[in-house]
């Protein structure tokens, strides 16, 4: 009987261990923090990434009748769900599948609005970008300017989700911005949850620009909130302070805000100090006021992103921070970023600037 | 226990007709009988017999004419009913393009432009497709589509002020020589990046698709070797899947810089690509200005009504790729003179216009030394003009100028006040 019970107990314990080491594997490496702010006043609706974008793309085919939303497997509502109902709603003319080619969708897109009509396109993965990149960087971002301003396509948005998933491996975790943020005449723009999307993605589908709009994919359904229902823009080439604080700037965007909203949250419980969370948003062109007005005042900056330490966004940010506010830092800007391999499968949580490893750099960063 | 077998028994009656019997026995599956096959991807009969398909199992595409070499129409029913004001504009298109090509060579070849790209033995396509479509129609090119440009009314002077970059140039002297654009003449601006205009220029005709009792239509110009670009692939399948008002014109003039069509693909030309994607294709004689003309009237009367259409207009790269080339490295000069003596698109038209006692030698004297004298002047006009302001290096790169570079701009206007006598300021626009 004894004996019984002390198997039962190591079945359990056994069992337990498991789970956790499962938990530990599977949870999402970051909390999701509400947005509590709305960009405007009136009625809201609790929505998520994925039925945030979607309303503003419906709010974009309603009000501009030239505009299309065309990609691969958009037609029955895309593979994130993204385009749902949006074919029934407004025609297999305005919403429509295209050939598997990412090129031909870029180029198909740069060409609609050299005609003038809007152009939604969409790439399935970002990780499937780089075929349209000659399109993308050599044409879209040049078309103006090679022109003399007598041709444009400022009316295109190429929308592709981003970032890591959990199990994405290699070709469904990558977050390019940063091969992007090297192209004069692009916008390139990230989203943290379903607020920010529906305002960035309505200000980058009216923009005069042709626009990047990457998209977290595991905020598609992770992240819910309360949505203005009308109508509403979020400035593009605006960053924006989430948290204020005094000891550190720590500086994301995408899903990395929220880990970053996390890190100053255990900053303030475990070390007592404030820190100042500013997410991006804008990539290209980005908000160098909001950012260096921030690290001047608190001299210490951690910039964290999922991308590749390497040439990543964060270098431009530390190199300009540190011309900008040279005489302010009191420590060496720190970057927390996927490390410099190729994203990687079962080694995922290792490979992360997850909440762990950027609380690691915040504390060394604030004890230099 | 027997009333289980009992169970039993009746299951195995019930299931005998259907899944124990097909376990045991070959099924009775209903066969096609010789109807298309039912796969999604394809509907085609089955054989039985194996049968590999390549190039030899069917007849190239011809190539459609209207005219001989000696400027004689071949049948009657097939000369367009051209307005003489019409055939005198593509002739006369063609010389001024061959006498700016001429000056803008060798002025290339003095050192007075950085670059320039020739049009000889293409001038017929040009005229001819230019001259079958409406200005409503929108063009996107490679870059040596000179003569549609001109027909459609881009002047000497334009085309000029742009090769020098000056601050006449619409283009703001930001890109190379022969990357040409007008918004108004619906001219896409010309860039350098091979076939990218393609998959563009099918975006564009759905745009026009669109729009309410359309009757315009998009022609992209492309030359073979460019059809070798995966974004031409994109633009054929795209324009046949998503049923597009364009005309894809290709002009194979067997040649990309050095590289000889027989290295560039292996099967008929770019024309048998097009009935392969499912978009009506023909194939035409680009010397001859006039089966030209047809082809491209009746491609607009198929393309308005969402049909795509692909054109290759075969023909020969008469001079070297680009002034940065010298294409007798590559190829004979025997060669290049059998086609600028015999397949001559300008002589064709020439001929074709005495016959019907349009032209004469002596107008054609007239003609020559007139539009050398434009091209002569306009380029010593252009070559007096300065350049635009330096600032405009950094406007149009976004509709507003973000602050970032609104910084760089003040830096190197900061710059240039401490160390302008390095720079040629002079040659530049002052404020």
């Amino acid at each position: 009987m004894a004996g019984l019970i002390t198997k039962k107990t190591t079945c359990s314990r056994y069992l337990f261990k498991n789970v956790n080491n499962y938990m530990k594997r599977l949870s999402s490496h970051f909390t999701y923090f509400p947005d509590e702010q709305k960009p405007i006043e009136g009625e809201t609706s609790k929505m998520n990434m994925m039925q945030a974008i979607n309303n503003a793309m419906d709010i974009t085919l309603k009000t501009d009748p030239s505009a299309v939303l065309f990609g691969e497997d958009v037609a029955f509502g895309g593979v994130f769900r993204c385009a749902l109902g949006l074919q029934e709603k407004y025609g297999k003319d305005r919403v429509f599948n295209t050939p598997l080619c990412e090129q031909g969708i870029a180029g198909f897109g740069i060409g609609l609005a050299t005609a003038g009509a809007t152009a939604i396109a969409e790439i399935q993965f970002a990780d499937y970008i780089f075929p349209a990149f000659d399109q993308l960087v050599n044409e879209a971002a040049k078309c103006r300017y090679r022109s003399g301003a007598q041709w444009a396509c400022g009316a295109l948005t190429v929308r592709a989700p981003c970032g890591a998933v959990g199990h994405g491996g290699l070709y469904h975790s990558q977050s390019p911005e940063a091969f992007f943020a090297h192209a004069p005449g692009l916008k390139v723009v990230i989203p943290r949850g379903p607020t920010s999307a529906k305002g960035l993605l309505l200000s980058c589908l009216r923009d005069r620009d042709p626009c990047i709009f990457l998209e977290p994919k595991i905020l598609y359904r992770a992240a819910a909130e309360e949505v203005p229902v009308d109508s509403y823009e979020i400035p593009l080439g605006k960053a924006q302070v989430l948290r204020e604080g005094d000891a550190a700037t720590l500086i994301a965007w995408g899903t990395q805000v929220h880990v970053m909203l996390e890190v100053a949250q255990m900053a303030k419980e475990q070390l007592g100090v404030n820190c100042e969370v500013i997410d991006l948003a804008s990539i290209l062109p980005w908000d160098e006021e909001t950012v260096c007005n921030s690290v001047k005042k608190t001299g210490r900056c951690l910039i964290a992103h999922e991308a590749p330490l390497t040439c990543g966004f964060g270098a431009e940010l530390a190199a300009t921070i540190q011309e900008e506010c040279f005489l302010h830092l009191e420590a060496p800007v720190r970057r927390a970023a996927g490390w410099d391999a190729p994203f990687p499968h079962v080694f995922e949580p290792f490979y992360l600037p997850d909440r762990t490893r950027c609380m690691q750099d915040l504390r060394d960063l604030l004890q230099y | 226990m027997a009333l289980r077998s009992g169970v039993s028994f009746l299951r195995f009656t019930a299931l005998r007709s259907s899944r124990l019997l097909s376990t045991h026995t070959r099924p009775d599956i209903q066969q096609n009988g010789g109807k298309t096959a039912e796969f999604p991807g394809a509907k085609a009969p089955y054989v039985t017999d194996m049968k590999f398909l390549n190039e030899t199992n069917y007849e190239p595409i011809p190539i459609y004419r209207v005219l001989d070499n000696n400027g004689e129409v071949l049948m009657n029913s097939e000369e367009p009913d051209l307005d003489k004001e019409v055939l005198l504009n593509m002739y006369k298109t063609m010389i001024q393009l061959n006498q700016m090509d001429k000056i803008l060579y060798e002025s290339q070849r003095q050192g007075r432009i950085s670059f320039y790209m020739t049009n000889y033995g293409e001038e017929g396509m040009h005229v001819g497709s230019a001259a079958a479509l409406s200005l409503r129609d929108m063009v996107f090119a490679q870059y040596r589509e000179v003569g549609v440009l001109l027909y459609r009314g881009m002047t000497i002077s334009e085309l000029v002020n742009q090769c020098y970059g000056n601050h006449e140039d619409p283009g703001k002297g930001r890109h190379m020589p022969v990357h040409y654009g007008s918004r108004q003449l619906n001219i896409v601006t010309i860039s350098s990046p091979l076939a990218t205009q393609m998959p563009q220029a099918v975006g564009a005709a759905y745009a026009f698709k669109r729009q309410p009792d359309n009757d315009r239509c998009v022609i992209c110009y492309f030359g073979e070797g460019a059809a070798s670009e995966g974004d031409a692939f994109a633009a054929f399948n795209f324009a046949a899947t998503l049923e597009c008002p364009v005309i894809l014109f290709c002009r194979n003039n067997g040649y990309a810089i050095s590289t000889p069509s027989s290295e560039q693909y292996r099967g008929d030309g770019i024309a048998a690509r097009g009935p392969s994607l499912g978009i009506n294709t023909l194939r035409v004689d680009g010397t001859d200005a006039l089966a030209v003309y047809n082809a491209v009237r009746a491609a607009k009367e198929i393309a308005v009504k969402n049909k795509p259409v692909l054109i290759e207009a075969m023909s020969y790269r008469v001079g070297h790729h680009s002034t940065s080339d010298d294409s007798t490295a590559y190829r004979s000069i025997e060669e290049i003179q059998k086609w600028t003596a015999d397949e001559n698109p300008i002589q064709k038209l020439r001929l074709y216009l005495e016959r019907k006692g349009l032209w004469n030698e002596e107008a054609d004297k007239a003609l020559i030394k007139e539009s050398r004298d434009i091209v002569v002047r306009t380029m010593q006009d252009a070559e007096k003009k300065k350049k635009p302001h330096w600032k405009e290096m950094f406007e149009d790169v976004y509709y507003d100028m973000p602050p970032k570079l609104q910084k760089q701009m003040k830096q190197l206007e900061h710059h240039l006040k401490k160390n302008g006598e390095h720079y040629p300021l002079d040659n530049f626009q002052k404020e």
